[in-house]
């Protein structure tokens, strides 16, 4: 069995700690928790057969696969479902199939194929090619319009670029671009309530019963917890009727209010044990095309954990990214854990490879 | 893959992903930083702040759900409304022993063990400082008894709000239907903001078909209230907008007196207005409490209900198949001379049986030394069977399905609520599309008198009565007559829909038949002669009808004795009246009733006696049109008179809701 065996304890105290904070949150609801159950272990299945496949496997489907999600994309732009105002499934008769999803890997796959068939650091033409593959599945994205996605893709791509080992002058030039590129994105891309979102994170007062509603009851509840919380089940703010999304995007709010700062801080270790695990593996992994690989794939976790509590607390604009392994939903628990599965790849693949 | 590695310096390599590792964590570091530090200021540093916020006054947005629409009968007589109620509700967190004070409080007043099961279940599932209901509905003796002894009933609250009440609760059942309380399944499908402080939702009958059009629209108000959810006062309300009032064609005395002549019995009526389509009885027996549905039947009387072996849940108006039996004949009589497949003076004799050529097979006639010498009329009056063996193999089952699908044999009617079956009437495509079988010739034969694979609902079979009255004119059935926006508004009317026009040969085709049932009641051997009584102000066409439940076999004796009651025949009758100037269509259909003529007419008898006796003999024989406009006898309490403006679909009915599918349509016919 190709497992990391400290990673996985880590996956499970977490989901064990999600499955006791989801129980609260979506109001002791076990019809949902068996949902949830039902998915983290298709999750844990896929984690398992993907740390199976060598990360040479990985490396020859990676063209492949990225050519194939592109195609899924545009075919979801042209005959996706739209559910909730956003076209993002791809109804494939048998079951619903989300491209945006597979992206999440396929756009570090291709990156870390593409940039480990040249030099490190790479030259600026290959760079600039890079920059090219990474945005035609972002663009794509944003288009649906996914906004939380596509952030989480342009970081895994950036990752993989970063880590390749571009000048740190280029990454500073390319934040300064990346500012001069939020113009056109604000008015030409961004649809009307992610515009309105950024307008009231900024000043959430502004409207404290529509869209700033959220936020204002979501920095109450955490703020409301203290240092040790209000105790599990009995967190009163974060289980108001007005406030949705408290079993998906903000359950955060509700951990942090019934367990308190004392509870945040372990569940943040947990979150930076498994981190600093993830990039030990990329240190020890064989061949660039696994180390850009594996540390996208670590570092994209990183991003998932601040934006989305960033986002309750009030310092991140309200974008759709979950808590990775808490909250509940679909696709992207097993996305993840998809990506967990490459990493312990890489790792127990190490001493079979060649180069 | 290989060669251009070997090109690349792996030392410099190592060390770039070295530094590039190194300063990964230390972004990991930093942004970490960046959320303690944010938590640690939310959560620390101005926990006093945001732990007053949350503790006390806070403003929150409640749902005011809106008055559900009231359901009238034609004459504008209550059918359903809304009747103020009281409902006795716990707070979990402000008591400290639900169980004693369970026990306190069924010391007071009844409580069922099925409230306490429900109670706990919510109990579970909500949050400890929301009211839970526990018993609906209290009288006004609880409330006080409750009322007084509050101040040691720690967490009790007696919260006044509506509920839904059926007066004729039994007789409307299967029509009107029932709410209920929103179950998991419902919940994902309403409308979420709409149904914010909504706790019913139609379950069954014109209730859930017209859900859309009832409900009405939720207010708000944005209220302070304290930590103990206490409002404080109220800052700002819009308030919700009731749901539509309905008008039903059912006329509620006539459906009292239909359901007294059924007696007990099991079985269906449907009365109908061939004139417009419009319903004016829908019997199905027996019949339930539609009330003991609203706030949760406990599941002794659930089960009791729904295992019965008569199946009083089982609405055999639109759901129950039976074979039409002899009723079926006139149709296939007017058929036969429409098609001109026989002639008006065609006649057949009848030795009592009928055979195929060369085969030996007798298929039997009812009466068994025969009817002689039998014309078309006589072979309606007497029913016999041997002249319909004859006329179904000329014409053969692809012409009789044809025919019979015009006057809705075998189609869904599309009455306005949901769930109908279509019946069958058979042909050689179907029964090779479904069964994978050839038909066989004996198969015509049982067709021709409403055996077989044949099957129709009571609503279809009053239908197809209604279509046979008028001329042929076939209307989808309607329920409801109109519609009130708002209390003070006038109704609007919903505008009858002909489905279709059956083209007329010859009309003295049409006429024979009329004659030829007519004289079923009206001539001294008819087989509902009974219905003649003297001083009948009007003449009463029909045909009887005794489908067999149970085949005989070949040569054996049937004994109505011996059989066991579910394996009698069915009763059938079919009739309308005045026979010029048709005011009223009826099927009646007895399950295991016996014969027809004496079991089934007499309650159609009654209930067209009830019906026309509104009716002065000068409106008895002229057309509806001619005295709708001057006399208004009709709409007793003149409440839902209708004026003729169409009915517009209200702008903010879903158009995804089915009734509101229904409601679309009336405007196209």
């Amino acid at each position: 069995m190709h497992i990391d065996f400290s990673l996985l304890m880590m996956l499970i105290v977490l989901i064990i700690i999600g499955q006791v904070i989801l129980y609260s949150a979506s109001g002791e609801n076990t019809a949902l928790m068996q949902r949830q159950a039902i998915r983290l272990g298709v999750a844990f299945i896929v984690m398992f057969i993907i740390a199976q496949i060598s990360p040479d496997t990985l490396y020859r489907w990676s063209p492949i696969i990225f050519i194939l999600g592109i195609i899924m994309l545009i075919a979801v732009l042209l005959a996706g479902t739209i559910v909730l105002g956003a076209r993002r499934w791809l109804d494939l008769g048998l079951f619903r199939f989300q491209p945006s999803e597979l992206m999440k890997l396929a756009v570090p796959m291709m990156l870390a194929w593409f940039m480990s068939r040249g030099n490190i650091p790479p030259a600026k033409a290959r760079l600039a090619l890079a920059i090219i593959i990474l945005l035609i599945p972002v663009l794509l994205i944003a288009k649906q319009p996914d906004l939380g996605t596509s952030l989480l893709i342009t970081s895994a791509g950036l990752f993989v670029i970063f880590m390749a080992g571009i000048s740190w002058r280029i990454i500073f030039s390319f934040i300064i671009a990346a500012i001069a590129f939020s113009v056109p994105m604000w008015f030409f891309l961004m649809r009307d309530y992610q515009r309105q979102r950024v307008l009231t994170m900024l000043n959430p007062e502004t409207d404290p019963l529509g869209s700033g509603y959220h936020i204002i009851q979501s920095k109450i509840a955490i703020g409301s917890g203290g240092s040790f919380g209000k105790g599990w089940l009995n967190g009163t703010q974060s289980h108001l009727e007005f406030l949705p999304e408290r079993h998906t995007d903000f359950i955060f709010s509700v951990f942090a209010e019934e367990f308190g700062f004392s509870g945040i801080l372990l569940l943040l270790a947990i979150y930076l044990i498994i981190i600093l695990r993830g990039i030990y593996i990329t240190t020890q992994a064989h061949g660039t095309f696994s180390r850009l690989l594996g540390a996208s794939i670590i570092l994209t976790f990183l991003v998932y954990i601040f934006v989305n509590i960033g986002m309750v607390s009030g310092i991140l604009p309200v974008v759709g990214i979950p808590l990775p392994l808490i909250s509940y939903g679909g696709t992207s628990i097993v996305t993840l854990m998809a990506g967990f599965g490459i990493l312990m790849s890489i790792h127990t693949h190490r001493k079979m490879l060649a180069h | 893959m290989a060669e251009r590695q070997h090109l690349k310096d792996h030392f410099i390599e190592q060390r770039i992903f070295h530094n590039r590792s190194v300063a990964a964590i230390f972004f990991t570091l930093i942004l970490f930083s960046v959320l303690i530090f944010r938590l640690f200021f939310l959560q620390i540093t101005s926990h006093e702040h945001f732990s007053t916020l949350s503790q006390n006054n806070r403003v929150s947005v409640q749902a005011i759900p809106p008055t559900r629409g009231l359901i009238y009968d034609r004459n504008g007589i209550i059918l359903a409304e809304n009747v103020p109620s009281y409902t006795l509700q716990i707070i979990p967190e402000q008591t400290e022993n639900i169980d004693a004070l369970l026990a306190e409080l069924s010391s007071l007043i009844n409580l069922r063990d099925i409230d306490i099961k429900k109670f706990k279940k919510e109990v579970r599932r909500k949050r400890r400082f929301k009211g839970i209901p526990l018993r609906f509905r209290l009288t006004d003796e609880e409330v006080a008894i409750v009322s007084v002894n509050l101040h040691r009933l720690p967490g009790v609250e007696i919260k006044a709000q509506l509920s839904r009440f059926y007066p004729y609760g039994k007789e409307t059942a299967h029509v009107v239907g029932y709410v209920g309380r929103i179950n998991e399944k419902e919940l994902k499908t309403l409308p979420v903001t709409n149904y914010s402080g909504t706790n019913h939702t139609g379950k069954l009958g014109i209730e859930k078909s017209y859900e859309a059009l009832l409900h009405g629209q939720v207010g708000y108000q944005k209220v302070e209230t304290n930590v103990r959810g206490r409002v404080l006062r109220v800052l700002e309300r819009s308030n919700p907008v009731p749901g539509n009032d309905l008008y039903l064609n059912l006329d509620i005395n006539l459906q009292k007196i239909a359901i007294e002549a059924f007696e007990n019995k099991r079985g269906a009526l449907v009365a109908i207005n061939p004139e417009n389509g419009q319903l004016l009885a829908m019997v199905s027996m027996p019949d339930y409490n539609a009330n003991l549905f609203v706030n949760g039947i406990d599941s002794k009387s659930y089960n009791a209900l729904n295992t019965s072996w008569e199946r009083p849940l089982f609405n055999r108006t639109i759901l129950g198949g039976y074979p039409p039996g002899s009723t079926v004949k006139p149709f296939y009589a007017l058929a036969g001379l429409e098609l001109n497949v026989i002639q008006l003076d065609h006649q057949i004799f009848c030795p009592g049986y009928y055979q195929l050529k060369g085969k030996a097979h007798k298929y039997r006639d009812w009466k068994k030394w025969g009817h002689g010498k039998t014309d078309i009329t006589k072979s309606i009056v007497q029913s016999c069977d041997v002249f319909y063996y004859d006329l179904a193999v000329q014409m053969g089952i692809n012409k009789m399905h044809k025919f019979m699908t015009y006057f809705g044999f075998g189609k869904k009617s599309g009455i306005d609520i949901l769930g109908e079956r279509s019946g069958l009437m058979p042909s050689k495509k179907w029964k090779k599309e479904v069964r994978g079988q050839v038909w066989y010739p004996g198969e015509t034969i049982i067709a021709g008198i409403g055996q077989g694979y044949v099957l129709v609902t009571p609503l279809q079979l009053a239908l197809a009565t209604a279509t046979l009255a008028n001329g042929g004119t076939h209307y989808q059935p309607q329920l409801v007559h109109s519609i009130r926006q708002k209390a003070d508004s006038q109704p609007l009317q919903v505008i009858p829909k002909i489905q279709r026009k059956i083209s007329i040969n010859q009309q003295h085709n049409w006429d024979h038949i009329h004659q030829s049932m007519e004289d079923v009641i009206h001539s001294a051997r008819g087989t509902a002669r009974r219905l003649n009584k003297p001083g009948l102000r009007y003449k009463i066409a029909g045909k009887t009808g005794t489908a067999q439940v149970f085949s005989v076999a070949q040569d054996a004796k049937y004994n109505e004795d011996e059989l066991e009651e579910h394996l009698k025949d069915h009763a059938l009758f079919m009739a309308f009246a005045p026979v010029k100037h048709p005011k009223i269509a009826i099927a009646v259909i007895v399950e295991n009733g016996g014969h027809g003529g004496s079991v089934a007419a007499p309650i159609a008898g009654k209930v067209i006696d009830s019906y026309l006796s509104q009716f002065s003999d000068a409106e008895l024989n002229t057309p509806a049109k001619q005295y709708n406009d001057s006399n208004k006898k009709q709409h007793k309490n003149s409440q839902p008179q209708a004026d003729n403006t169409p009915v517009r679909p209200a702008d903010h009915v879903d158009p995804d809701n089915t009734a509101a599918a229904h409601y679309k349509e009336f405007n196209r016919g």
